[in-house]
């Protein structure tokens, strides 16, 4: 079931698969003993005459071991949650460079900060639904909402974050393989909701320096 | 028609006789109130699932007419197409139907006000007037619902979590009386769930027969019980935010609007604040039911009876401490998320605690697999499935990836959808019961075979698209380039879903043939050992001929000390016996 994970193209991406592919691992076994056990019940116990159900109402140490086991495995699942948790929302690494997106029905308002760096100035470079970034670059987006709630949403990035008016949040990612990659809105915003598409343009260096020179400084507002 | 003249004569001895009007429509009567919520719940699910089925045509053939549809007026729909307007209405009306007006009516309204003052011994509810009060209440509230659909501009479009700012303002959906009268059935709604309720914890801490303690009292009643506690709890924090929201949208208040200094996210908490409650209030009655069930037809006592009670007091308690899990990607502090799924990871172990007790209920039984059992089974199967895909959701760095995917959709099927099969089970399990009537037992099995496979052929695929990142609530899937390689996924699910919904009409068939002309029903078909069954079939009004006692537990299947594999509650066996009974 899991080939069908989109292509992981980030740095954090694989803790999240692998975390995703330990569940699987874990549940699906649990699933099969469970759905077998139950199945071998059904056929040896179904109803035959002149035989007796067992008259027992439970056994204690039964009920201990399956509340302890679950909570163990459950308790350990936490732990290693916790710390690709905090990996990608506490400890989030310096960021390379700095872009705005503003959501709003049903656009994605992509603002590069321009030479100063700073966002709100003039020489602010303003793109519909295209983000251009570079390869192997931590990437911080400031992201916020115009009107209702968005979720920025990159699958092969294994990113999502609403966005949510009247407030900015900071997301970053960093891809690890230059491409074209789909930018969805994965929250519900109204009938265009379906089909705010953006893109991900990322690029290896020496494209994003010349991408850069062609758009972000010879672009004056 | 001579049994129920000779039960209506019965009735007359000890209650004055009531009209056409006292006696079908002004009832007082709990079994009559629960066969009303019946019919209401089953009417709605026929629109619910129809707003279903047009929901899956859209996304296995986007933009293509819907058949059998072309009468519906523009700009609702085009010749039978439906515009992304109207999609987001659909989905938005089917899951607010489902949940509020199909399982809640069926779950806790009909089943509820059926089979508590039977199963615990008792003439009535505490409060009848208020009982028939509730019903009429909840059916005002289904009208001003399904009245939405017929306002210029559509019913509700924001989704049945109704997100703020999405739903506070008209400018965003171009919604304006639809969703106003979706807040007020809601409000309207929560005012009938709230009488029901404290009518069932007034009933059954009151009123519970001589002899039944509450370690005696049938599961199906313990989750009747903590369901009407939760919602005694919940839904004030409901109609609360209801109301804040109707203010926002009606009046110029800005508690969810940024520009007023508002917070969209408080929405969401005080939503899913009621929100996850409400999820085990649905699912809670089905797991009583089962476990009933489940005993009764394995000719064998309930497996870990304390547990069974505890786990659902310990599904209660942490129920209310869960509700942040909808939130992870919200926006929320992340420290919060983790303090969540913590509480999350805590509250699968009751379920699994549940899961295994039934599996211990089958081992060594005679186990009977008439058309409730096995209806009753399909919901432990997929109990399993959607208890284990929670725990995906559970984990805050996996959820960033499933959330608001189908992956969601179809961990939420398989857990709320799921209940249909409980709610199957029950109907069958009681029908003879209620209606003095039995359904027809082979029509039954072919109900439950097709029903099984359709469910899992519709919702089981739902995990892969979710693997494959298909967002929830898009109106047209083949926009996407990184989804077209799994649209195939897409066809296969419409095309279950659909053939799901045909062998309903089985259902339909066997329900309203068996109302009039099914088997006269024998007083306690199933050889069941709780008190509805020692009542008169149907019960008349007042339930019982004579003041039943209890003397042991529900569950006494095979017990050693009669000849039978059964032993009612109220079965007096002289004192030795008495002092050695669970």
């Amino acid at each position: 079931m899991l080939q069908w994970l989109p292509e992981d193209v980030s740095t954090f991406g694989h803790d999240i698969d692998s975390l995703f592919y330990l569940i699987y691992y874990i549940t699906a076994a649990v699933f099969i003993i469970v759905s077998v056990l139950m199945v071998v019940f059904l056929i040896k116990y179904r109803a035959q005459s002149g035989r007796r159900a067992v008259y027992s109402h439970g056994n204690t140490t039964l009920e201990i071991i399956w509340t302890i086991v679950p909570a163990a495995i459950l308790i350990v699942l936490s732990f290693m949650s916790v710390s690709t948790w905090a990996k990608i929302k506490r400890f989030a690494p310096d960021s390379d460079f700095e872009i705005q997106v503003t959501a709003k029905q049903f656009n994605w308002d992509v603002v590069y900060p321009g030479a100063d760096h700073k966002f709100g100035t003039s020489d602010d470079v303003r793109f519909d639904n295209d983000i251009h970034v570079p390869v192997n670059k931590v990437i911080r987006v400031h992201l916020g909402s115009q009107d209702v709630i968005h979720s920025f949403y990159l699958p092969n990035l294994r990113l999502r974050q609403d966005a949510v008016p009247g407030r900015t949040i900071l997301v970053w990612f960093e891809a690890t393989k230059p491409g074209k990659y789909e930018l969805a809105c994965s929250q519900l915003c109204g009938f265009g909701h379906s089909g705010m598409i953006g893109w991900l343009y990322v690029h290896s260096p020496e494209d994003y320096a010349k991408w850069a020179a062609d758009n972000l400084s010879a672009k004056p507002q | 028609m001579s049994d129920t003249a000779a039960s209506v004569g019965y009735a007359v001895h000890g209650h004055e006789e009531t009209g056409f009007w006292r006696t079908y429509v002004f009832s007082t009567d709990h079994k009559m109130i629960g066969r009303q919520f019946l019919f209401l719940g089953l009417f709605m699910l026929l629109i619910g699932g129809t707003l279903a089925m047009m929901v899956r045509w859209e996304l296995a053939w986007p933009e293509t007419a819907v058949p059998g549809f072309s009468w519906v007026p523009e700009p609702y729909m085009y010749e039978g197409v439906i515009p992304p307007q109207t999609y987001n209405a659909l989905f938005t009306m089917h899951a607010t139907l489902m949940i509020f007006f199909v399982v809640m009516p069926i779950m806790v309204g009909c089943f509820g006000n059926f089979l508590i003052p039977l199963m615990i011994g008792t003439r009535d509810m505490a409060f009848p007037k208020l009982n028939m009060l509730s019903f009429w209440v909840g059916a005002v509230a289904g009208v001003v619902m399904l009245s939405s659909f017929f306002v210029s501009g559509g019913p509700a479009a924001a989704g049945w979590t109704a997100y703020a700012p999405l739903s506070a303002k008209v400018q965003y959906t171009g919604v304006n009386w639809g969703q106003d009268l979706w807040i007020l059935s809601l409000i309207i709604l929560g005012a009938s769930s709230l009488m029901d309720s404290i009518n069932y914890i007034t009933t059954i801490v009151n009123m519970r027969a001589p002899g039944m303690t509450y370690f005696r009292m049938p599961l199906t009643v313990w989750s009747l019980f903590i369901t009407a506690i939760l919602l005694l709890l919940a839904l004030p924090v409901l109609t609360a935010a209801l109301a804040m929201l109707l203010f926002d949208r009606a009046f110029g208040t800005s508690f969810f609007l940024p520009e007023g200094g508002g917070q969209p996210l408080l929405w969401q908490h005080m939503f899913w604040f009621f929100g996850h409650p409400e999820v085990y209030v649905l699912v809670l009655p089905a797991m009583g039911v089962t476990s009933d069930l489940l005993s009764t037809f394995s000719r064998k006592p309930i497996f870990g009876y304390h547990a069974m009670a505890f786990s659902m007091i310990a599904i209660a308690f942490l129920s209310w401490i869960v509700w942040g899990h909808h939130m992870f990607v919200s926006g929320m502090n992340p420290l919060l998320g983790t303090a969540f799924m913590m509480t999350t990871m805590v509250i699968a172990v009751p379920s699994a605690i549940k899961t295994f007790n039934w599996l211990g209920t089958l081992w060594g039984g005679n186990i009977r697999f008439a058309s409730p059992m096995l209806f009753a089974l399909g919901f432990v199967s997929n109990f399993i499935i959607g208890g284990l895909s929670g725990i995906f959701m559970a984990s805050t760095p996996v959820d960033i990836f499933i959330h608001d995917t189908y992956y969601i959709v179809a961990h939420f099927h398989y857990v709320v959808a799921g209940i249909i099969f409980a709610l199957f089970a029950a109907v069958y399990y009681w029908f003879p019961k209620m209606f003095g009537r039995t359904m027809n037992e082979g029509l039954g099995k072919i109900h439950f075979v097709l029903t099984y496979i359709f469910f899992n052929g519709a919702f089981f695929p739902m995990h892969f698209l979710g693997v494959a990142g298909h967002m929830r609530r898009i109106y047209n899937p083949t926009q996407y380039e990184f989804l077209l390689p799994m649209q195939h996924w897409n066809v296969f699910i419409t095309i279950s879903a659909l053939l799901l919904g045909a062998s309903q009409s089985i259902f339909l068939y066997n329900f309203i043939v068996s109302l009039f002309a099914g088997k006269k029903a024998e007083r306690n078909p199933w050889q069941a050992n709780t008190l509805e069954w020692s009542a008169p079939t149907p019960p008349p009004h007042g339930n019982f001929e004579v003041q039943p006692v209890v003397y042991r537990g529900p569950y006494e299947y095979s017990s050693p000390e009669v000849p039978e594999d059964w032993l009612p509650q109220d079965r007096n066996l002289g004192t030795a016996a008495t002092a050695r009974a669970h």
